[in-house]
């Protein structure tokens, strides 16, 4: 079967190539059938990759230890679910997840888009190809993922049990599909400037759903590492600004701002330089995240160790910002402004503000990722940035945002009248600035950056609010909906519009539970015998008594041992909530570290106990002092590693098991001091609720209207406007008469 | 105001905005971060100042203690190793002969870490094929069953 | 290499082969174009113009334009839409 997966994708290559070729054949000498023989070879890449990915899977649901990266990413033990989702937790694996994300979304693309931007889309087709053939041949030449094994292991190394979190399985997918989806946005933009259609109505709309898809899904995947963050690693922060981290925010940044421009250009025809060169830019951080993962050059907990992949992105990052920049050079003509703004107060003029705060936001977490490898080549010394110094300019920057995003939805389009803007701000402003006194009286002045953004936060929701009602209002009184039938036929109709402001809304709802946890959160490591008791933010924390135990495998082996306790929280004296941290203990695989001594020598992982809440949140981790146990472990070591030889391994096993029975329940009865860490932290919950926030408005605004009623709307239309054409007729006929 | 002029009013503004952010992040960039050593380079090191301490944990040098853990960091490839204190979060990863990045000052002979900037810099090896011998099955991996 | 994955392989060639190779077989007379990039294009730009007409007109409603500023634009809006439209027209005819 590993034949058959390198043949396939052998053959994904050569077909990507020959689509390559013919798409700008078939563009050149306008003959469509190539162009449809290109883009045909799109769709049978996609089938290809999906053969080849669907081999790899099989091969580890099979656990199918013949294949090199089955043997070193899963074992028999290994629960299903993860089995299936360890196939991309490995280089070869997630380049091959990659390729098949790409070749899907692009087969999507060009099937939605076949009778549509015909000038556009062979170049755009050629792009996606080259990107296709650029993952394939990496697969093939060097990330094979199936290479095999010339001595079959009976069992595998397992996933590194850090990964075992639903979270962190649907992470990768979700990232690649926001970064194989803004590839999309990029190629129709190489296509349009080649062609010279950059301003064309059709080309706008088009790469506006698709970069509006490609920052949903991008999105959701920052959001669950986040999240995996907070629940899985041993600290309780859901952000380290971690280069890799960096890289997945970057172009959601500039896929948000341009998200924005665009709806400037397509009204005005303006800013048409700023927009390719957003997407093309976003396309270029798409892609160099994804590099940063593969190559290890910054320090991060996700490189790859040792990867040797790094040489070929730099030349195919280059090769895009070379050509993107040539590209845009050499068709300034095309890129010419139609009109102006008409008025800085308009929702273009807070449209252009939004999109310098972004692409300013997008600068500092670049530069702030990228200054080692920049002080090295000024200076010849790495140098790294820490957290403190991208809060200290990204802080103030959101928020501004959010405020920004909270003027936006009150100001018309093209040009508000001042009376009525002043109208509109009245009721937000004042609500929010009164909820800033109020806060400011309950001590939130002691830090000033929080309160600003829990004022500008309210002020968004305020706004949108009054904006909901406005609309409601108005519908409410054409036709004579009840309330709920008249936002759900107002969100409807105006999808874009209430989708839009609902995003803003969930952002104001994130950046306040940011906001609120980490200005107020109070943290604590302390060491503690059972029965001890600390008090952390207010709340009692007790350590009641020790708890360990054993997970077994379907064999009957044991897969865990795990050490945790019991910890009561309670505030003023009335029990809020009983925890059960944990630390895991996964054997090693190397049997030189003794039988009993390899468990504690192998991958740890912590079972986070988290009472979860709107108002705040109460987080505990745990690490037993393993040290103490050392000499019950070193005798136990010793006693087995005698006896190991003369035994029958069934005997050998259940001697094993049964030492670790003993181990495990000594560690009850004599616990060692654990170190424990309290964490009380307001409202990070929010962070979670205004994601789905945005994410459900990105939904809405995504929704295609049916079509039956996309008709009426347009025939409605079309018919006033014939109307006023016959008027404006008739009147010219009656002069000329 | 003619409205060129005011167009190129707010475009000026917009640039100087953008300068100045552009300069007070290289300027900063330069006095906020820490150089990058290993520990053969901290021979040198200047009490007070901030180091980006990278290399591997030293065998045998690990030992906790309430609040954190000491241990000894050694350059990759060699054995210069120094002395570090570090309280906050153990990551998980975390185990001697594994790669560790690490913010220290020097105090004395002594390194002290940062509170908690261990926690995303731990890596944990991965290997691309995996060591144990093929021929010879683990013979406690057969049934470590419990009685 | 066993015969089965060999199999395998040619059926994935050839299938790949006859996908691609569809549209040359076909020769250019199936690749009539059903609607003109022209028309298309006015067609997307006639639909952005109806959007903000409608845009204007919620603006209105919810109060962010004065009744007076919103008729001047509606004018401004609705000739440009007529000029797409008298456009389309030709280029259907």
């Amino acid at each position: 079967m590993a034949t058959v997966g390198r043949a396939l994708l052998i053959l994904a290559l050569v077909v990507a190539a020959y689509g390559v070729l013919a798409s700008i054949y078939g563009a050149r000498a306008q003959r469509p059938e190539w162009v449809a023989s290109g883009r045909r070879a799109v769709y049978a890449v996609a089938a290809l990759a999906t053969g080849a990915f669907a081999i790899l899977e099989i091969a580890f649901l099979r656990s199918d230890f013949s294949l090199s990266i089955v043997a070193s990413h899963s074992s028999t033990t290994t629960p299903t679910f993860y089995k299936a989702a360890a196939a991309w937790s490995s280089q070869e694996g997630s380049l091959l997840l990659w390729l098949w994300l790409l070749s899907l979304w692009s087969s999507l693309v060009l099937f939605l888009t076949r009778r549509q931007l015909r000038l556009v889309a062979p170049y755009a087709t050629a792009v996606l190809l080259g990107f296709a053939a650029f993952f394939a041949g990496l697969l093939v030449f060097k990330a094979s993922p199936f290479q095999t094994l010339a001595m079959v292991p009976a069992e595998g190394s397992g996933l590194n049990p850090l990964l075992r979190h639903p979270s962190m399985m649907i992470h990768p997918p979700m990232l690649y599909s926001g970064y194989t989806l803004f590839a999309i946005p990029f190629a129709f933009a190489i296509g349009a400037l080649i062609t010279r259609q950059v301003g064309a109505a059709d080309w706008i709309r088009s790469t506006r759903r698709f970069a509006l898809a490609a920052w949903f899904f991008l999105g959701i995947g920052v959001m669950l590492g986040a999240r995996w963050s907070y629940m899985e690693l041993g600290w309780g922060g859901y952000w380290a600004w971690d280069p890799v981290e960096n890289a997945s925010l970057l172009p959601w940044l500039t896929g948000t701002a341009f998200l924005h421009s665009i709806m400037i250009q397509e009204k005005r025809g303006m800013l048409k330089i700023w927009n390719i060169s957003l997407v093309l830019t976003t396309g270029i951080l798409a892609i160099l995240g994804t590099f940063l993962v593969r190559s290890g050059i910054l320090d991060s907990i996700h490189a790859f160790v040792g990867s040797s992949l790094g040489g070929p992105f730099v030349v195919l990052i280059g090769t895009m910002i070379a050509g993107s920049i040539g590209l845009v050079v050499w068709r300034r003509e095309a890129l010419r402004s139609e009109n102006r703004l008409d008025s800085m107060l308009s929702r273009e003029a807070i449209f252009l503000a939004n999109n310098l705060v972004l692409v300013g936001l997008a600068f500092v977490v670049f530069w702030g990722t990228f200054w080692p490898l920049i002080a090295e080549a000024l200076t010849g010394s790495r140098r790294a940035l820490g957290p403190p110094w991208f809060d200290r300019y990204t802080v103030p920057l959101a928020i501004v945002l959010v405020l920004l995003s909270g003027i936006g939805p009150l100001i018309a389009w093209r040009r508000a009248t001042a009376a009525n803007v002043r109208r509109n701000f009245l009721f937000p402003v004042a609500l929010a600035l009164l909820l800033g006194v109020v806060l400011a009286a309950f001590g939130v002045g002691s830090r000033p950056l929080a309160l600003a953004m829990f004022v500008c936060g309210a002020f968004v929701v305020f706004a949108v609010g009054q904006e909901f009602w406005r609309g409601v209002r108005v519908r409410r009184a054409m036709t004579d909906d009840g309330p709920l039938a008249a936002l759900l036929a107002l969100v409807g109709r105006n999808r874009r519009r209430y989708g839009g402001y609902l995003v803003h809304v969930g952002m104001a709802v994130l950046f306040i539970g940011i906001a609120a946890s980490t200005a107020f959160n109070a943290t604590t490591d302390v060491r503690m015998n059972p029965g001890d008791k600390t008090t952390v933010g207010g709340y009692e924390f007790t350590y009641d008594k020790p708890t360990s135990g054993a997970t077994f495998t379907q064999a009957g082996n044991i897969e865990k041992i795990s050490f945790g306790a019991i910890v009561t929280i309670r505030k003023d004296g009335k029990t809020v909530a009983s925890l059960r941290p944990e630390r895991g203990y996964y054997p090693s695989r190397d049997a030189s570290l003794g039988p009993v001594g390899r468990y504690f020598e192998g991958e740890a992982t912590s079972e986070v106990g988290l009472k979860g809440g709107l108002q705040r949140d109460l987080w505990t981790a745990m690490t037993p002092n393993i040290r103490a146990l050392k000499p019950v472990i070193d005798e136990g070591d010793k006693v087995l590693g005698a006896v190991v030889d003369e035994l029958p391994p069934e005997e050998a096993g259940a001697l094993l098991g049964r030492s670790l029975r003993v181990l495990i329940e000594r560690y009850e009865a004599k616990p060692p001091a654990a170190t424990f860490r309290f964490i009380t932290s307001p409202m990070v919950t929010w962070l979670w609720i205004g994601a789905l926030i945005v994410f459900g408005g990105g939904l809405i605004a995504m929704w295609p209207a049916p079509d039956a009623a996309r008709r009426r709307a347009t025939a409605k239309l079309a018919a006033r406007v014939a109307e006023d054409l016959g008027r404006t007729e008739k009147r010219a006929e009656t002069r000329t008469a | 105001m003619h409205p060129a002029r005011k167009r190129r009013i707010r475009l000026i503004v917009a640039l100087s905005a953008a300068v100045i952010l552009a300069c007070a992040l290289v300027y900063t960039s330069f006095g906020a971060s820490d150089e990058s050593v290993q520990p053969s380079q901290l021979t040198g090191a200047q009490p007070g100042v901030s180091y980006q301490l990278t290399g591997k944990v030293a065998d045998g040098s690990v030992r906790e203690r309430s609040g954190g853990v000491d241990f000894r960091v050694r350059d990759r490839e060699g054995s210069k190793s120094v002395p570090v204190t570090y309280t906050g979060a153990v990551p998980d990863p975390f185990r001697e002969g594994r790669e560790v990045i690490v913010t220290v000052r020097r105090q004395g002979s002594m390194f002290v870490a940062e509170r908690d900037c261990a926690i995303r810099s731990s890596r944990s090896a991965r290997r691309s094929s995996p060591k144990t011998p093929t021929r010879r099955a683990d013979p406690w991996r057969r049934s470590a069953a419990p009685c | 290499m066993d015969i089965v994955a060999a199999l395998v392989i040619l059926v994935a060639i050839c299938g790949v082969a006859w996908i691609v190779s569809a549209p040359l077989r076909w020769g250019g007379e199936r690749m009539q174009a059903e609607v003109s990039d022209r028309v298309a294009e006015l067609r997307a730009h006639r639909d952005a113009k109806y959007r903000e007409i409608r845009d204007a007109e919620l603006d209105m409603q919810t109060g962010k334009l004065s009744a007076d500023d919103h008729r001047v634009l509606d004018r401004q809006l609705r000739a440009e839409a007529m000029e797409i439209l008298r456009e389309l027209d030709d280029a259907e005819r």
